[in-house]
């Protein structure tokens, strides 16, 4: 029975180190997209920010659309994410308090060394995708209702084509994350829609090339959201403001401007020029 | 985390054990996270799926086969519905939202609780009733209730128990659709091996995503081995 004595103690001991939960003592939570995590800009911005006001920020990068959810349930104190019009229904709707916007950057095509459809160059993201369903070339979809899918599908709606009729055939959905989209297409040799700072820090891009940009359309605006207090009492109301502030101040703005990878800007700061 | 190159394999392997040799402090913090809300989803699942499979082995109760081919069924439980149900539930806006677990490990250590313990209590259900035909005339000439079977039985199966255990143990550390969901995958909060690997996969460092994978299985192994010498020791001091 001596065995009793030290297997019962080994068998709690797991429920002991699971009690502190390791918080530091102030702490937010974001719901925020893939590609501001994936291109490593959180990794830069918030220890600055954390370092200046003591505020850990936690992040949970998930598409637009589930960062949305998440936040609609109470489950983040802030949400900054990259769909405008999402962001505005949201504050509308009265989850969020009002609506900043932050940074932009741009969504490019990417697509195969060969460029089978012959896009190379084009600065016309709808006559691109035509080119690319008219040669039904294998197209990467995010099909995850994030930001990025949602300006994908805006994007085929201006070509006139119903792409998601071809679903399964050279129309491929892959729903899932910008860098799984990624993997995908690299894999099956296909085109997709990325924004760059997703495209510029990926690093499996194998035999796939940036092949159009520069079109008005490819703008992809960051907003920013404090999730409303009055509708959720426990949100870290003032925590949360200190990052919408920090983030759309000078010294935000600037560590945005700072972040490099590979030499490129990734994010072009813009807090308060387009307004909202 | 650095960045590497894809190239090969091989260049996964020399990667983790570069990582291991370097002692990577982010690596040190991500494989003790990824441990310590295993080891306690594990100790939990043990604690409620031994007695139940026991109970389930033992007990002529109304409804015992159905419990038990529930039990059996619920060992492939998706980890990603799972993980689903749990958010449900400890979301703000769900049942259990005052208490603010989401995004924290103890939530991760819920949902692979939840995972598990069937797979405990169906397995541990084979090895009493085994038990159970083994040692039925001696318990019966001891007059044993109930209860204290169901205590005699485990206590003397906890060796073959000890593979139910590490069955569950396997499965926790492995799966990242359960934590991925209710843990959200926050860098120095709720990051462990599985969400790592994925996080690395979708930012197509495939070969750091590789070199983690292999550390992950080094490291189960590293607990079954643990596991075993344990149980020989003991086997051998007081066995």
């Amino acid at each position: 029975m001596l065995t009793r004595r030290f297997l019962l103690p080994l068998l709690l001991l797991p429920l002991a180190l699971a009690l502190p939960a390791g918080a530091a003592e102030r702490t937010i939570t974001v719901a925020s997209t893939t590609s501001t995590e994936n291109s490593g800009l959180f990794e830069y911005l918030l220890p600055i920010f954390q370092a200046k006001t003591g505020i850990e920020v936690r992040v949970v990068a998930v598409g637009t659309g589930q960062a949305i959810k998440l936040a609609q349930n109470g489950d983040a104190d802030v949400l900054f994410v990259h769909h405008k019009p999402s962001e505005e229904k949201f504050v509308a709707e009265g989850y969020g308090v009002k609506r900043f916007d932050v940074m932009y950057n741009d969504f490019v095509i990417v697509g195969p060394k060969a460029d089978p459809a012959g896009v190379r160059g084009t600065h016309d993201a709808a006559a691109a995708l035509r080119a690319i369903a008219e040669a039904k070339a294998a197209f990467a979809s995010r099909g995850d209702d994030s930001g990025t899918h949602k300006k994908e599908q805006s994007l085929w709606q201006a070509a006139g084509i119903d792409a998601a009729a071809a679903s399964g055939q050279w129309y491929r959905e892959t729903g899932s994350g910008m860098g799984a989209t990624l993997n995908a297409a690299a894999g099956m040799g296909g085109y997709a829609l990325t924004d760059r700072a997703t495209w510029i820090s990926f690093n499996n891009k194998s035999d796939l090339d940036l092949l159009v940009e520069g079109d008005k359309r490819l703008f992809n605006q960051y907003g920013v959201v404090l999730v409303n207090p009055a509708k959720f009492p426990h949100v870290k109301a003032a925590d949360g403001q200190a990052f919408v502030d920090w983030l759309t101040a000078p010294a935000g703005q600037k560590a945005i401007a700072d972040f490099h990878v590979d030499g490129q800007q990734l994010f072009v700061p813009n807090a308060g020029k387009a307004g909202s | 985390m650095p960045r590497y190159p894809l190239t090969d394999l091989t260049a996964a392997f020399a990667l983790a054990l570069d990582m291991l040799l370097r002692v990577d402090r982010d690596l040190l913090e991500i494989v003790g996270l990824s441990l310590r809300v295993s080891l306690s989803a594990v100790g939990l699942a043990a604690l409620i799926g031994l007695p139940l499979g026991a109970a389930v082995a033992l007990f002529r109760f109304p409804g015992r086969l159905a419990v038990h081919a529930l039990l059996t069924a619920f060992m492939g439980l998706p980890p990603v519905v799972v993980g689903l149900i749990v958010y449900l539930l400890l979301s703000r806006a769900g049942p259990l939202g005052v208490l603010g677990l989401l995004f924290t490990p103890a939530a991760m250590i819920i949902a692979q609780c939840l995972l598990i313990t069937p797979i405990i209590a169906a397995l541990s259900a084979q090895t009493v009733a085994d038990l159970h035909e083994e040692y039925d005339e001696q318990l019966r000439s001891l007059a044993a209730g109930p209860g204290q079977t169901l205590v005699t039985l485990l206590w003397d199966g906890r060796f073959r128990l000890l593979t139910a255990i590490l069955a569950g143990f396997g499965r926790a550390v492995a799966e990242v659709g359960a934590v991925m969901i209710v843990g959200g995958n926050i860098n120095h909060a709720t990051r462990v091996m599985t969400t790592a690997i994925a996080l690395e996969t979708s930012k197509g460092n495939l070969a750091l995503a590789l070199a983690l994978g292999i550390i992950l299985i080094a490291l189960a192994l590293g607990v079954n081995l643990a596991a075993m010498a344990i149980r020989d020791a003991t086997r051998a001091r007081y066995g």
